[in-house]
Protein backbone atom coordinates (compact mmCIF):
# COMPACT_ATOMS: atom_id res chain seq x y z
CA UNK A 1 0.00 0.00 0.00
CA UNK A 2 0.98 3.30 -0.57
CA UNK A 3 2.42 5.70 2.43
CA UNK A 4 -0.32 8.21 4.32
CA UNK A 5 1.96 10.34 3.12
CA UNK A 6 1.73 10.24 -0.83
CA UNK A 7 -2.03 10.06 -0.82
CA UNK A 8 -3.25 12.79 -1.95
CA UNK A 9 -7.25 13.87 -2.50
CA UNK A 10 -8.25 15.26 -5.64
CA UNK A 11 -10.92 18.06 -7.09
CA UNK A 12 -13.93 16.86 -5.71
CA UNK A 13 -13.01 14.95 -2.96
CA UNK A 14 -10.49 17.76 -1.89
CA UNK A 15 -13.25 19.92 -1.49
CA UNK A 16 -15.93 17.28 0.17
CA UNK A 17 -13.20 16.90 2.69
CA UNK A 18 -12.83 19.98 3.08
CA UNK A 19 -16.87 21.09 4.05
CA UNK A 20 -17.00 17.63 5.71
CA UNK A 21 -15.47 18.55 9.24
CA UNK A 22 -17.42 22.11 8.99
CA UNK A 23 -20.71 20.21 8.21
CA UNK A 24 -20.22 17.69 11.38
CA UNK A 25 -19.68 21.35 13.53
CA UNK A 26 -22.79 22.87 12.45
CA UNK A 27 -24.78 19.29 12.82
CA UNK A 28 -23.51 19.11 16.52
CA UNK A 29 -24.47 22.91 16.79
CA UNK A 30 -28.01 22.13 15.56
CA UNK A 31 -28.32 18.96 17.67
CA UNK A 32 -27.27 20.95 20.85
CA UNK A 33 -29.60 24.13 20.17
CA UNK A 34 -32.65 21.76 19.22
CA UNK A 35 -32.03 19.54 22.72
CA UNK A 36 -31.63 22.85 24.58
CA UNK A 37 -34.60 23.99 23.17
CA UNK A 38 -36.75 21.10 24.06
CA UNK A 39 -35.93 21.40 27.90
CA UNK A 40 -36.12 25.00 27.93
CA UNK A 41 -38.05 26.90 24.38
CA UNK A 42 -36.23 30.40 25.48
CA UNK A 43 -33.10 29.08 25.92
CA UNK A 44 -30.84 31.84 24.83
CA UNK A 45 -27.28 30.14 24.55
CA UNK A 46 -27.80 27.95 21.57
CA UNK A 47 -30.17 29.88 19.37
CA UNK A 48 -31.97 28.25 16.43
CA UNK A 49 -31.17 29.60 13.09
CA UNK A 50 -34.47 31.04 12.80
CA UNK A 51 -33.95 33.08 16.23
CA UNK A 52 -30.60 34.20 14.91
CA UNK A 53 -32.18 34.36 10.87
CA UNK A 54 -35.07 37.37 12.29
CA UNK A 55 -32.50 39.04 14.83
CA UNK A 56 -30.43 39.50 12.00
CA UNK A 57 -33.00 40.78 9.51
CA UNK A 58 -33.35 43.46 12.03
CA UNK A 59 -29.54 44.43 11.86
CA UNK A 60 -28.64 43.80 8.02
CA UNK A 61 -31.46 44.95 6.44
CA UNK A 62 -33.27 47.68 9.04
CA UNK A 63 -32.25 51.29 9.76
CA UNK A 64 -31.21 52.03 13.44
CA UNK A 65 -33.88 55.11 13.76
CA UNK A 66 -31.44 56.61 16.47
CA UNK A 67 -28.63 57.05 13.69
CA UNK A 68 -30.61 56.55 10.70
CA UNK A 69 -28.07 53.71 9.14
CA UNK A 70 -28.28 49.74 8.69
CA UNK A 71 -26.05 48.79 11.96
CA UNK A 72 -24.46 45.89 10.29
CA UNK A 73 -23.13 48.21 7.26
CA UNK A 74 -22.83 50.94 9.77
CA UNK A 75 -20.29 48.19 11.96
CA UNK A 76 -18.81 46.47 8.91
CA UNK A 77 -17.70 50.01 7.49
CA UNK A 78 -16.12 51.37 10.44
CA UNK A 79 -14.57 48.42 11.40
CA UNK A 80 -13.07 47.68 7.77
CA UNK A 81 -12.08 51.06 7.20
CA UNK A 82 -9.93 51.05 10.48
CA UNK A 83 -8.29 47.87 9.69
CA UNK A 84 -7.31 49.10 6.08
CA UNK A 85 -6.00 52.30 7.47
CA UNK A 86 -3.59 50.67 9.97
CA UNK A 87 -2.96 47.38 7.88
CA UNK A 88 -1.94 49.83 4.82
CA UNK A 89 0.19 51.88 6.78
CA UNK A 90 1.95 48.58 8.45
CA UNK A 91 2.46 47.21 4.55
CA UNK A 92 4.17 50.37 3.52
CA UNK A 93 5.93 51.17 6.81
CA UNK A 94 7.30 47.39 6.62
CA UNK A 95 8.27 48.82 2.91
CA UNK A 96 10.40 51.45 3.53
CA UNK A 97 12.13 49.58 6.95
CA UNK A 98 12.21 46.11 5.60
CA UNK A 99 13.95 46.90 2.47
CA UNK A 100 16.58 48.94 4.45
CA UNK A 101 17.13 46.90 7.05
CA UNK A 102 17.54 43.79 4.93
CA UNK A 103 19.63 45.36 2.18
CA UNK A 104 21.68 48.13 3.85
CA UNK A 105 24.03 46.91 6.40
CA UNK A 106 23.74 50.87 8.10
CA UNK A 107 20.38 50.51 8.70
CA UNK A 108 21.01 47.07 10.20
CA UNK A 109 22.85 48.52 12.72
CA UNK A 110 21.17 51.32 13.19
CA UNK A 111 16.96 49.82 13.23
CA UNK A 112 17.59 46.40 13.77
CA UNK A 113 18.01 45.91 17.42
CA UNK A 114 15.04 49.01 17.87
CA UNK A 115 12.89 46.87 15.65
CA UNK A 116 13.90 43.60 17.76
CA UNK A 117 13.24 45.66 21.23
CA UNK A 118 9.51 47.01 20.13
CA UNK A 119 8.47 43.49 19.17
CA UNK A 120 8.80 42.00 21.80
CA UNK A 121 6.30 44.25 23.89
CA UNK A 122 2.84 43.38 24.63
CA UNK A 123 0.73 45.56 21.93
CA UNK A 124 -2.58 45.44 24.39
CA UNK A 125 -0.17 46.73 27.18
CA UNK A 126 0.28 49.82 25.74
CA UNK A 127 -3.26 50.53 24.57
CA UNK A 128 -3.90 52.90 27.80
CA UNK A 129 -1.07 54.72 26.76
CA UNK A 130 -2.29 55.17 23.32
CA UNK A 131 -5.62 56.36 24.58
CA UNK A 132 -3.84 58.59 26.96
CA UNK A 133 -2.35 59.97 23.57
CA UNK A 134 -4.56 59.79 21.15
CA UNK A 135 -7.69 60.18 23.05
CA UNK A 136 -10.70 57.13 22.85
CA UNK A 137 -10.96 58.47 18.99
CA UNK A 138 -10.51 56.56 15.95
CA UNK A 139 -6.44 56.94 16.00
CA UNK A 140 -5.58 55.11 19.20
CA UNK A 141 -7.76 52.06 17.39
CA UNK A 142 -5.47 52.16 14.42
CA UNK A 143 -2.59 53.12 16.00
CA UNK A 144 -3.09 49.68 18.21
CA UNK A 145 -3.37 47.63 15.26
CA UNK A 146 -0.50 49.25 13.77
CA UNK A 147 1.63 48.64 16.82
CA UNK A 148 0.74 45.35 16.89
CA UNK A 149 1.26 44.08 13.80
CA UNK A 150 4.29 46.38 12.19
CA UNK A 151 7.29 44.86 13.69
CA UNK A 152 6.51 41.18 13.10
CA UNK A 153 6.30 42.13 9.47
CA UNK A 154 9.41 44.63 9.54
CA UNK A 155 11.39 41.65 10.88
CA UNK A 156 9.99 38.87 8.56
CA UNK A 157 10.40 41.02 4.90
CA UNK A 158 14.06 42.29 6.46
CA UNK A 159 15.39 38.57 7.13
CA UNK A 160 13.93 37.78 3.61
CA UNK A 161 15.23 40.52 1.76
CA UNK A 162 18.76 39.77 3.58
CA UNK A 163 18.44 36.34 1.92
CA UNK A 164 18.41 37.40 -1.12
CA UNK A 165 21.71 35.27 -2.40
CA UNK A 166 24.29 37.27 -2.40
CA UNK A 167 25.59 36.41 -6.14
CA UNK A 168 22.02 38.21 -7.56
CA UNK A 169 23.00 41.67 -5.72
CA UNK A 170 26.87 41.56 -6.88
CA UNK A 171 25.64 40.58 -10.16
CA UNK A 172 23.32 43.31 -10.56
CA UNK A 173 25.79 45.90 -9.17
CA UNK A 174 28.05 44.48 -11.97
CA UNK A 175 25.23 45.45 -14.81
CA UNK A 176 25.57 48.98 -12.98
CA UNK A 177 22.75 49.21 -9.95
CA UNK A 178 22.63 51.55 -8.04
CA UNK A 179 21.91 51.41 -4.40
CA UNK A 180 18.63 52.50 -5.62
CA UNK A 181 18.09 50.19 -8.48
CA UNK A 182 19.29 47.15 -6.69
CA UNK A 183 16.29 48.45 -4.01
CA UNK A 184 13.24 49.41 -6.22
CA UNK A 185 14.16 46.48 -9.40
CA UNK A 186 16.07 43.72 -7.36
CA UNK A 187 14.80 43.30 -3.70
CA UNK A 188 11.26 45.10 -4.00
CA UNK A 189 9.54 43.28 -6.54
CA UNK A 190 11.34 39.90 -4.95
CA UNK A 191 9.77 41.48 -1.50
CA UNK A 192 6.03 41.68 -2.56
CA UNK A 193 5.30 38.65 -2.58
CA UNK A 194 6.18 37.65 0.96
CA UNK A 195 5.16 41.52 2.48
CA UNK A 196 1.69 39.85 0.69
CA UNK A 197 2.30 36.61 2.69
CA UNK A 198 2.94 38.64 6.05
CA UNK A 199 0.03 40.70 5.77
CA UNK A 200 -1.84 37.37 5.23
CA UNK A 201 -0.32 35.82 8.43
CA UNK A 202 -0.97 39.57 10.41
CA UNK A 203 -4.39 39.87 9.62
CA UNK A 204 -5.41 36.87 12.40
CA UNK A 205 -3.77 39.53 14.85
CA UNK A 206 -5.01 42.49 13.59
CA UNK A 207 -8.98 41.38 13.84
CA UNK A 208 -7.76 40.80 17.49
CA UNK A 209 -6.48 44.52 18.34
CA UNK A 210 -9.15 45.82 16.35
CA UNK A 211 -11.75 43.92 18.00
CA UNK A 212 -10.20 44.58 21.79
CA UNK A 213 -10.07 48.35 21.10
CA UNK A 214 -13.66 48.19 19.85
CA UNK A 215 -14.89 46.66 22.40
CA UNK A 216 -13.26 49.16 24.86
CA UNK A 217 -13.97 52.43 23.25
CA UNK A 218 -16.05 52.67 20.37
CA UNK A 219 -20.03 53.70 19.48
CA UNK A 220 -19.35 51.72 16.10
CA UNK A 221 -17.48 49.01 14.85
CA UNK A 222 -18.20 45.16 14.61
CA UNK A 223 -16.50 44.68 17.70
CA UNK A 224 -18.52 47.03 19.91
CA UNK A 225 -21.62 45.43 18.62
CA UNK A 226 -20.36 42.02 20.05
CA UNK A 227 -19.55 43.35 23.35
CA UNK A 228 -22.55 45.66 23.30
CA UNK A 229 -25.04 42.63 23.24
CA UNK A 230 -23.09 40.88 25.55
CA UNK A 231 -24.86 42.22 28.30
CA UNK A 232 -28.04 41.16 26.71
CA UNK A 233 -26.92 37.42 26.37
CA UNK A 234 -27.78 38.15 22.28
CA UNK A 235 -26.08 35.55 21.01
CA UNK A 236 -28.47 35.22 18.22
CA UNK A 237 -26.73 38.50 17.06
CA UNK A 238 -23.05 37.61 17.87
CA UNK A 239 -23.11 34.35 16.24
CA UNK A 240 -24.14 36.11 13.26
CA UNK A 241 -21.54 38.93 13.50
CA UNK A 242 -18.87 36.33 14.51
CA UNK A 243 -19.50 34.02 11.08
CA UNK A 244 -19.37 37.55 9.26
CA UNK A 245 -16.33 38.41 10.15
CA UNK A 246 -14.90 35.18 9.60
CA UNK A 247 -16.37 35.77 6.47
CA UNK A 248 -14.86 39.11 5.68
CA UNK A 249 -11.52 37.57 6.91
CA UNK A 250 -11.89 34.78 4.19
CA UNK A 251 -12.54 37.51 1.40
CA UNK A 252 -9.43 39.79 2.61
CA UNK A 253 -7.23 36.81 2.36
CA UNK A 254 -8.28 35.24 -0.66
CA UNK A 255 -8.40 38.98 -2.42
CA UNK A 256 -4.78 39.19 -1.18
CA UNK A 257 -3.63 35.29 -2.79
CA UNK A 258 -4.84 36.09 -5.83
CA UNK A 259 -3.34 39.29 -6.19
CA UNK A 260 -0.18 37.44 -4.99
CA UNK A 261 -0.42 34.74 -7.81
CA UNK A 262 -1.58 37.10 -10.69
CA UNK A 263 0.83 39.89 -10.39
CA UNK A 264 3.58 37.54 -8.99
CA UNK A 265 3.33 34.80 -10.92
CA UNK A 266 6.93 34.08 -11.07
CA UNK A 267 7.18 33.56 -6.80
CA UNK A 268 4.22 30.61 -7.15
CA UNK A 269 5.26 27.12 -8.27
CA UNK A 270 2.41 26.30 -10.81
CA UNK A 271 0.78 23.57 -9.63
CA UNK A 272 3.27 23.26 -6.23
CA UNK A 273 1.48 22.10 -2.80
CA UNK A 274 0.92 26.03 -2.42
CA UNK B 1 49.85 46.47 -24.04
CA UNK B 2 48.84 47.06 -20.49
CA UNK B 3 47.47 44.35 -18.87
CA UNK B 4 43.31 44.76 -18.44
CA UNK B 5 44.33 43.12 -14.81
CA UNK B 6 47.45 43.13 -12.57
CA UNK B 7 47.90 41.55 -8.73
CA UNK B 8 50.42 43.07 -7.29
CA UNK B 9 51.96 41.31 -4.44
CA UNK B 10 48.59 40.92 -3.58
CA UNK B 11 47.63 38.87 0.43
CA UNK B 12 44.11 38.31 1.95
CA UNK B 13 44.21 37.65 5.60
CA UNK B 14 41.03 36.96 7.51
CA UNK B 15 42.92 37.87 11.56
CA UNK B 16 46.12 35.03 11.31
CA UNK B 17 43.90 33.05 8.85
CA UNK B 18 46.39 33.79 5.65
CA UNK B 19 44.02 33.07 2.53
CA UNK B 20 46.31 34.35 -0.74
CA UNK B 21 49.46 35.53 -0.15
CA UNK B 22 51.99 37.09 -2.80
CA UNK B 23 50.08 36.72 -5.99
CA UNK B 24 51.38 38.72 -8.24
CA UNK B 25 49.84 38.17 -12.14
CA UNK B 26 49.02 40.53 -15.71
CA UNK B 27 46.29 38.87 -17.69
CA UNK B 28 46.94 40.50 -20.94
CA UNK B 29 44.11 41.66 -23.28
CA UNK B 30 41.58 38.72 -24.87
CA UNK B 31 43.53 36.10 -22.52
CA UNK B 32 41.25 33.32 -21.38
CA UNK B 33 42.66 31.94 -17.94
CA UNK B 34 41.46 29.46 -16.83
CA UNK B 35 42.30 28.95 -12.78
CA UNK B 36 42.57 25.73 -11.17
CA UNK B 37 43.38 24.19 -7.41
CA UNK B 38 41.96 22.47 -4.23
CA UNK B 39 38.94 23.31 -2.58
CA UNK B 40 39.49 26.48 -0.32
CA UNK B 41 42.66 27.31 -1.96
CA UNK B 42 40.94 31.00 -2.56
CA UNK B 43 39.88 30.76 -5.88
CA UNK B 44 36.57 32.37 -5.15
CA UNK B 45 38.46 34.89 -2.96
CA UNK B 46 40.38 35.36 -5.93
CA UNK B 47 37.89 36.15 -8.68
CA UNK B 48 36.43 38.23 -5.44
CA UNK B 49 39.38 40.40 -5.19
CA UNK B 50 38.95 40.89 -8.86
CA UNK B 51 35.24 41.68 -8.19
CA UNK B 52 35.73 44.79 -5.25
CA UNK B 53 33.85 42.51 -2.93
CA UNK B 54 36.53 42.23 -1.17
CA UNK B 55 39.55 44.33 -0.83
CA UNK B 56 43.62 42.67 -0.20
CA UNK B 57 44.57 43.05 2.89
CA UNK B 58 48.03 44.17 1.17
CA UNK B 59 49.10 44.91 -2.32
CA UNK B 60 47.07 46.35 -4.90
CA UNK B 61 44.70 45.28 -7.96
CA UNK B 62 45.13 47.22 -11.75
CA UNK B 63 42.41 47.30 -13.80
CA UNK B 64 43.82 48.63 -17.53
CA UNK B 65 46.81 50.07 -15.07
CA UNK B 66 44.25 52.05 -12.99
CA UNK B 67 43.40 50.98 -9.25
CA UNK B 68 40.56 49.14 -9.34
CA UNK B 69 37.32 50.20 -8.03
CA UNK B 70 36.24 48.90 -4.74
CA UNK B 71 33.26 48.00 -5.31
CA UNK B 72 31.78 45.52 -8.03
CA UNK B 73 30.91 47.70 -11.09
CA UNK B 74 30.08 47.13 -15.06
CA UNK B 75 33.66 47.24 -16.42
CA UNK B 76 32.84 43.69 -14.61
CA UNK B 77 31.32 40.97 -15.42
CA UNK B 78 30.55 37.80 -13.30
CA UNK B 79 28.71 34.57 -13.33
CA UNK B 80 28.73 32.32 -10.71
CA UNK B 81 27.85 28.53 -10.43
CA UNK B 82 24.14 29.56 -9.21
CA UNK B 83 21.64 32.34 -8.35
CA UNK B 84 23.00 34.85 -10.81
CA UNK B 85 19.67 35.38 -12.69
CA UNK B 86 17.07 37.66 -11.61
CA UNK B 87 14.05 34.90 -10.85
CA UNK B 88 11.52 37.84 -10.67
CA UNK B 89 12.27 39.13 -14.43
CA UNK B 90 11.64 37.17 -17.86
CA UNK B 91 14.16 35.75 -20.10
CA UNK B 92 14.58 39.26 -21.84
CA UNK B 93 13.67 41.51 -18.87
CA UNK B 94 17.11 40.08 -17.44
CA UNK B 95 19.08 41.18 -20.20
CA UNK B 96 17.86 44.14 -20.83
CA UNK B 97 18.50 45.02 -17.10
CA UNK B 98 22.22 46.27 -17.16
CA UNK B 99 20.81 48.42 -20.17
CA UNK B 100 18.07 49.81 -18.01
CA UNK B 101 20.75 50.45 -15.30
CA UNK B 102 23.02 52.33 -17.41
CA UNK B 103 19.88 54.48 -19.24
CA UNK B 104 17.38 55.09 -16.55
CA UNK B 105 19.33 55.40 -13.46
CA UNK B 106 16.34 56.70 -11.44
CA UNK B 107 13.61 54.37 -12.41
CA UNK B 108 15.46 51.51 -14.30
CA UNK B 109 12.30 52.03 -16.84
CA UNK B 110 12.77 52.42 -20.65
CA UNK B 111 10.70 53.68 -23.12
CA UNK B 112 10.50 54.34 -26.66
CA UNK B 113 13.25 53.95 -29.12
CA UNK B 114 15.89 53.88 -26.29
CA UNK B 115 13.68 50.66 -25.25
CA UNK B 116 13.66 48.98 -28.70
CA UNK B 117 17.54 49.56 -29.01
CA UNK B 118 18.05 47.76 -25.85
CA UNK B 119 15.52 45.23 -27.05
CA UNK B 120 17.14 44.67 -29.99
CA UNK B 121 20.73 44.32 -28.82
CA UNK B 122 19.45 41.95 -26.05
CA UNK B 123 17.67 39.69 -28.86
CA UNK B 124 20.53 39.70 -30.37
CA UNK B 125 22.72 38.22 -27.39
CA UNK B 126 19.72 35.49 -26.15
CA UNK B 127 20.04 34.60 -30.34
CA UNK B 128 23.64 33.84 -29.82
CA UNK B 129 23.35 31.99 -26.40
CA UNK B 130 20.21 30.21 -28.17
CA UNK B 131 17.41 31.19 -26.12
CA UNK B 132 15.75 33.17 -28.23
CA UNK B 133 12.36 30.90 -28.08
CA UNK B 134 12.62 31.48 -24.44
CA UNK B 135 12.32 35.20 -24.08
CA UNK B 136 9.27 35.50 -22.01
CA UNK B 137 10.26 32.20 -19.62
CA UNK B 138 11.19 33.08 -16.02
CA UNK B 139 14.27 31.53 -14.78
CA UNK B 140 12.87 28.99 -13.00
CA UNK B 141 11.42 27.36 -15.79
CA UNK B 142 14.64 26.71 -17.48
CA UNK B 143 17.11 23.95 -17.25
CA UNK B 144 20.64 24.61 -15.42
CA UNK B 145 21.97 25.01 -18.74
CA UNK B 146 19.58 27.29 -20.31
CA UNK B 147 19.79 29.34 -16.96
CA UNK B 148 23.72 29.74 -16.79
CA UNK B 149 23.50 30.74 -20.28
CA UNK B 150 20.90 33.62 -19.64
CA UNK B 151 23.73 34.42 -16.75
CA UNK B 152 26.21 34.50 -19.19
CA UNK B 153 23.86 36.73 -22.43
CA UNK B 154 23.24 38.95 -19.01
CA UNK B 155 26.55 39.75 -17.85
CA UNK B 156 27.45 40.33 -21.98
CA UNK B 157 25.73 43.42 -22.51
CA UNK B 158 27.44 45.87 -20.73
CA UNK B 159 30.42 44.83 -22.59
CA UNK B 160 33.01 44.45 -19.93
CA UNK B 161 36.34 44.62 -19.80
CA UNK B 162 36.76 41.59 -18.23
CA UNK B 163 34.00 38.54 -17.92
CA UNK B 164 34.60 36.42 -14.21
CA UNK B 165 33.01 33.28 -14.07
CA UNK B 166 33.29 31.23 -10.65
CA UNK B 167 32.72 27.49 -11.29
CA UNK B 168 30.13 28.57 -14.14
CA UNK B 169 29.35 24.87 -15.62
CA UNK B 170 29.94 22.67 -12.05
CA UNK B 171 25.97 22.52 -11.89
CA UNK B 172 25.75 21.07 -15.45
CA UNK B 173 25.47 17.10 -16.72
CA UNK B 174 28.58 16.30 -19.20
CA UNK B 175 26.68 17.10 -22.09
CA UNK B 176 25.36 20.04 -21.40
CA UNK B 177 28.91 21.61 -20.38
CA UNK B 178 30.13 20.21 -23.32
CA UNK B 179 27.71 22.39 -25.44
CA UNK B 180 28.92 25.40 -22.99
CA UNK B 181 32.20 25.28 -24.17
CA UNK B 182 31.60 26.02 -27.60
CA UNK B 183 29.25 28.56 -26.74
CA UNK B 184 31.92 30.41 -24.60
CA UNK B 185 34.53 29.94 -27.00
CA UNK B 186 32.56 31.43 -29.31
CA UNK B 187 31.40 34.48 -27.43
CA UNK B 188 34.73 34.97 -26.29
CA UNK B 189 36.38 35.02 -30.42
CA UNK B 190 33.38 37.00 -31.49
CA UNK B 191 33.27 39.73 -29.16
CA UNK B 192 37.44 39.42 -28.11
CA UNK B 193 36.70 39.05 -24.67
CA UNK B 194 38.93 38.69 -21.81
CA UNK B 195 38.04 35.88 -19.79
CA UNK B 196 39.21 34.71 -16.03
CA UNK B 197 37.45 31.50 -15.50
CA UNK B 198 37.48 29.25 -12.47
CA UNK B 199 36.74 25.65 -12.36
CA UNK B 200 37.23 22.05 -10.83
CA UNK B 201 37.62 20.46 -14.00
CA UNK B 202 41.36 20.63 -15.42
CA UNK B 203 40.23 19.15 -18.61
CA UNK B 204 37.80 22.18 -18.93
CA UNK B 205 40.53 24.15 -17.74
CA UNK B 206 43.22 23.04 -20.93
CA UNK B 207 40.34 22.87 -23.25
CA UNK B 208 39.54 26.42 -23.07
CA UNK B 209 42.15 28.38 -21.70
CA UNK B 210 44.89 30.25 -22.95
CA UNK B 211 46.63 30.44 -19.59
CA UNK B 212 46.08 27.95 -16.74
CA UNK B 213 47.16 28.74 -13.67
CA UNK B 214 47.30 26.55 -10.69
CA UNK B 215 46.33 28.17 -6.91
CA UNK B 216 47.63 25.94 -4.18
CA UNK B 217 50.08 26.56 -1.14
CA UNK B 218 53.74 26.34 -1.36
CA UNK B 219 54.48 25.80 2.19
CA UNK B 220 52.49 24.17 4.45
CA UNK B 221 52.52 23.82 8.18
CA UNK B 222 51.06 20.75 9.77
CA UNK B 223 50.72 22.33 12.93
CA UNK B 224 49.16 25.70 11.76
CA UNK B 225 47.31 25.38 8.18
CA UNK B 226 46.19 28.59 8.38
CA UNK B 227 49.72 30.16 8.70
CA UNK B 228 50.37 30.20 5.25
CA UNK B 229 48.70 31.29 2.10
CA UNK B 230 47.80 30.04 -1.33
CA UNK B 231 49.60 31.21 -4.42
CA UNK B 232 49.86 30.47 -7.97
CA UNK B 233 52.09 27.89 -7.64
CA UNK B 234 51.89 26.93 -11.96
CA UNK B 235 51.46 29.08 -14.40
CA UNK B 236 51.04 27.52 -18.08
CA UNK B 237 50.44 29.82 -21.30
CA UNK B 238 48.95 27.82 -23.79
CA UNK B 239 49.52 27.08 -27.29
CA UNK B 240 46.55 25.90 -29.17
CA UNK B 241 48.73 22.72 -30.14
CA UNK B 242 49.32 22.10 -26.67
CA UNK B 243 46.20 22.18 -25.41
CA UNK B 244 45.37 18.36 -24.78
CA UNK B 245 48.19 17.87 -22.74
CA UNK B 246 47.56 18.29 -19.49
CA UNK B 247 51.40 18.69 -17.16
CA UNK B 248 51.84 15.90 -14.58
CA UNK B 249 52.16 18.51 -11.60
CA UNK B 250 48.65 20.09 -12.18
CA UNK B 251 47.31 16.56 -12.71
CA UNK B 252 49.02 14.78 -9.35
CA UNK B 253 47.72 18.12 -7.63
CA UNK B 254 43.76 17.84 -8.24
CA UNK B 255 43.60 14.30 -8.00
CA UNK B 256 42.65 13.85 -11.96
CA UNK B 257 45.92 11.16 -12.11
N1 LIG C 1 34.91 36.02 5.11
C1 LIG C 1 35.79 35.05 5.42
N2 LIG C 1 36.26 34.93 6.68
C2 LIG C 1 37.13 33.94 6.99
N3 LIG C 1 37.58 33.04 6.12
C3 LIG C 1 37.15 33.09 4.86
C4 LIG C 1 36.22 34.10 4.43
N4 LIG C 1 35.98 33.91 3.12
C5 LIG C 1 36.71 32.84 2.74
N5 LIG C 1 37.41 32.36 3.78
C6 LIG C 1 38.33 31.22 3.73
O1 LIG C 1 39.14 31.39 2.61
C7 LIG C 1 39.49 30.12 2.09
C8 LIG C 1 39.33 30.14 0.61
O2 LIG C 1 37.95 30.24 0.27
P1 LIG C 1 37.47 30.25 -1.25
O3 LIG C 1 35.99 30.27 -1.24
O4 LIG C 1 38.17 31.33 -1.98
O5 LIG C 1 38.00 28.85 -1.77
P2 LIG C 1 37.79 28.17 -3.19
O6 LIG C 1 39.14 27.89 -3.70
O7 LIG C 1 36.88 28.97 -4.03
O8 LIG C 1 37.08 26.83 -2.77
P3 LIG C 1 35.99 25.97 -3.56
O9 LIG C 1 36.74 25.25 -4.62
O10 LIG C 1 35.47 25.03 -2.53
O11 LIG C 1 34.97 26.92 -4.09
C9 LIG C 1 38.64 29.09 2.79
O12 LIG C 1 39.45 28.39 3.70
C10 LIG C 1 37.62 29.91 3.54
O13 LIG C 1 37.33 29.30 4.76
MG1 LIG D 1 34.85 28.73 -4.80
Amino acid sequence: MRRLLNARPRGGGRLLLGLLPIAILVLLYLVASQARHAENPRDKILPTPAAMAQSMEIMALQKDPRTGEIPLVADTKASLTRLGIAVGAAAATTLVLGLSIGLLPYARAGLGPLVATISVIPPIAVLPILFIVFGLGETAKIVLIFVGITPFMVRDLASHVAAIPEEQIVKAQTLGASTWLVALQVALPQAMPRLIDSVRFSLGPAWVFLISAEAIASDVGLGYRIFLVRRYLAMDIILPYVAWISLLAVIIDLLLLTWSRTAFRWAHAPGGRR
Amino acid sequence: MTPVLSFRNVWVEYGDHVVLEKVSLDVAPGAFVSIVGPSGAGKSTFLRLALGQEAPSRGEILLDGAPIPPEPGPDRGVVFQRYSVFPHMTVLQNVMFGARCDQAPLTGLLMGAARRQAKAEAMAILDQVGLSASLKAFPRALSGGMQQRLAIAQALITKPRILLLDEPFGALDPGVRLDMHELITGLWREHGLTILMVTHDIKEAFKLGTRVIAVDKRRHDPHAPHRYGSTAVYDFPLDDKLKTAIPKEIAVMTGEA
